[in-house]
């Protein structure tokens, strides 16, 4: 038989814990008490600390693309369209995915890697026993955190992907600031800019999510810890693209394209 | 007690020594086909220490964390000062947990915490309305009774698999618990550390009148530790005595420890 009936029981059941992980999210993130000082520290530590990481890649990104796309414009003479298209591609698609991935790759690990280790090691049943509810602790402020961090990172990546952009259209060729920018704006609208952030959001919280529960069901020791953050960064990069192509065409139904 | 002098936010579960502070009845957990305790009784005195003996995988571990509320039986009263664990809420079982310390067989130390942190979140996750400055002092004091004071601003890796567990010790001491649950002390210790540790065990009992349950295989634990031994076979208290009593037993699954 080609197909493993143990294999696809078992990812039933994972998808199904998966679920009932996700509701009991949604059914305590507004309840007191509220973590706030957790919060903001995994803020800090999910946003403020991945920024390095995701400039660097952004900007390598933005300089890449415009040298790789110079060529293919200069064949159908439309060089001048060169920052117009960058900005375009950047915004709408390659930002929000390439930042999304980076961060499942930095954040997602570490989650997955940072739960697991407490729950093999007992942390998250002493939280339990000194009074705290350990999911809201460490599982709705994480989850939050990286739900409300991915857009600003989002955003931020944008904008050093575009400086790259400008270095890169400036290699080859002469323009100047002012107008690379402006043929940059004129281009873009409501309809490439919104989508985009909205979409944002639910990288954030497939992140956190998966992380958090890959972490949380941990078992088996220090090898199970490294096998949690491995599937974290897994899931989470195969959920990055479910959700946009699922976004993609709601963008579309909605006429937004 | 002079050190937790300033604890007396904490709920008030007074007993009086000898008197019973824990009773477990007819406790039965079962993970699938697994029938891990069937039938399980044991009473705690104020005061006592008592060791649960049984090999590795018989079930000590679950009954303990069936204690403290992090598992549920299947059926069964655990009653701690007279409530029944299994029935409380959240709230309730917070407030139990507040006289019910819990020291982890792996410490449980939070890693991206100091030990001045690790002490310290008890005391503010339980909500009790104490000052920075009595904070300090219940710090310095939990530290003093291990002593490790000086490592107050360390992280939990730099320290020795030893003073980990004198600050998971200090840690469990912060609330000045009534009952202490030990779950495997000394597993992971060198023979000399274990002694140690066993030590600062029962000179705390003595300086603090706590009772303890001790979740053990470690005969030199046994021996030092208990006032009394009950041993858990077949997921049953199988026998209970002094160490001396169930030592000079003639039953072949009791002499296998004491071989």
């Amino acid at each position: 038989m080609l197909i493993n009936t143990q294999n696809w029981k078992q990812w039933l059941e994972e998808a199904g814990d998966m679920s009932r992980f996700t509701g009991r999210f949604f059914s305590q993130w507004f309840r007191p008490r509220y973590e706030i000082t957790e919060f903001f520290r995994q803020c800090f530590i999910v946003g403020y600390r991945s920024l390095p990481l995701v400039g660097l890649t952004g900007f390598i990104m933005g300089l890449v693309l415009t040298m790789q796309l110079r060529p293919s414009l200069i064949d159908y003479g439309v060089e001048s369209q060169l920052p117009a298209m960058v900005g375009i591609a950047i915004v709408r698609e390659v930002g929000p995915v390439i930042t999304a991935l980076i961060f499942a790759g930095k954040i997602g690990s570490s989650i997955g890697a940072e739960l697991g280790s407490m729950k093999v090691t007992e942390q998250i049943d002493a939280m339990e026993v000194s009074g705290t509810n350990p999911f809201k602790y460490l599982v709705v402020t994480r989850v939050l955190a990286t739900t409300l961090m991915l857009p600003v990172l989002v955003m931020l990546g944008d904008a050093i992907s575009l400086y790259g952009s400008y270095l890169g259209v400036n290699i080859r060729g002469v323009t100047s600031f002012d107008l690379f920018w402006t043929q940059v704006f004129d281009n873009l609208s409501f309809g490439d800019v919104v989508p985009a952030f909205v979409k944002s959001f639910f990288f954030g919280f497939a992140v956190g999510i998966v992380g958090c529960f890959k972490g949380y069901h941990s078992h088996k020791g220090t090898e199970g810890v490294g096998r949690s953050a491995n599937s974290a960064v897994v899931l989470s990069s195969i959920l990055i693209f479910i959700i946009d192509l699922v976004a993609v065409q709601v963008t579309d139904i909605l006429g937004l394209n | 007690m002079e050190s937790f002098q300033t604890l007396a936010v904490l709920p008030d579960m007074p007993v009086k020594a000898g008197e019973e502070v824990m009773r477990i009845t007819g406790l039965y957990k079962s993970f699938g086909d697994n029938h891990v305790l069937t039938d399980f009784n044991l009473g705690l005195a104020a005061g006592e220490n008592v060791v649960v003996l049984g090999k590795s995988g018989s079930g000590k571990s679950v009954l303990i964390k069936c204690i403290i509320g992090l598992l549920k039986p299947d059926s069964g009263r655990i009653e701690v000062f007279g409530k029944n664990i299994p029935d409380l809420g959240h709230l309730e079982l917070d407030q139990v947990r507040m006289k019910l310390g819990f020291l982890f067989q792996s410490n449980a130390l939070y890693d991206s915490m100091t030990v001045r942190e690790n002490l310290e979140f008890p005391l503010r996750r339980h909500s009790i309305r104490i000052s920075q400055r009595e904070v300090d002092e219940l710090v310095q004091h939990a530290l003093d009774d291990v002593g490790l004071v000086h490592t107050v601003d360390r992280m939990p890796a730099e320290l020795s698999g030893g003073m980990r567990k004198r600050i998971a010790l200090a840690r469990t001491l912060i609330l000045q618990p009534s009952i202490i649950l030990y779950d495997e002390p000394t597993t992971g210790l060198d023979p000399i550390t274990a002694k140690e540790i066993i030590g600062l065990m029962v000179e705390i009992q003595e300086k603090y009148g706590s009772s303890s349950l001790i979740i053990s295989h470690d005969m030199t634990c046994v021996r030092m530790a208990s006032d009394r031994v009950v041993m858990l076979i077949d997921g049953k208290c199988y026998a209970d005595g002094t160490y001396d009593e169930l030592k000079r037993s003639a039953d072949p699954a009791i002499k296998k420890f004491f071989e």
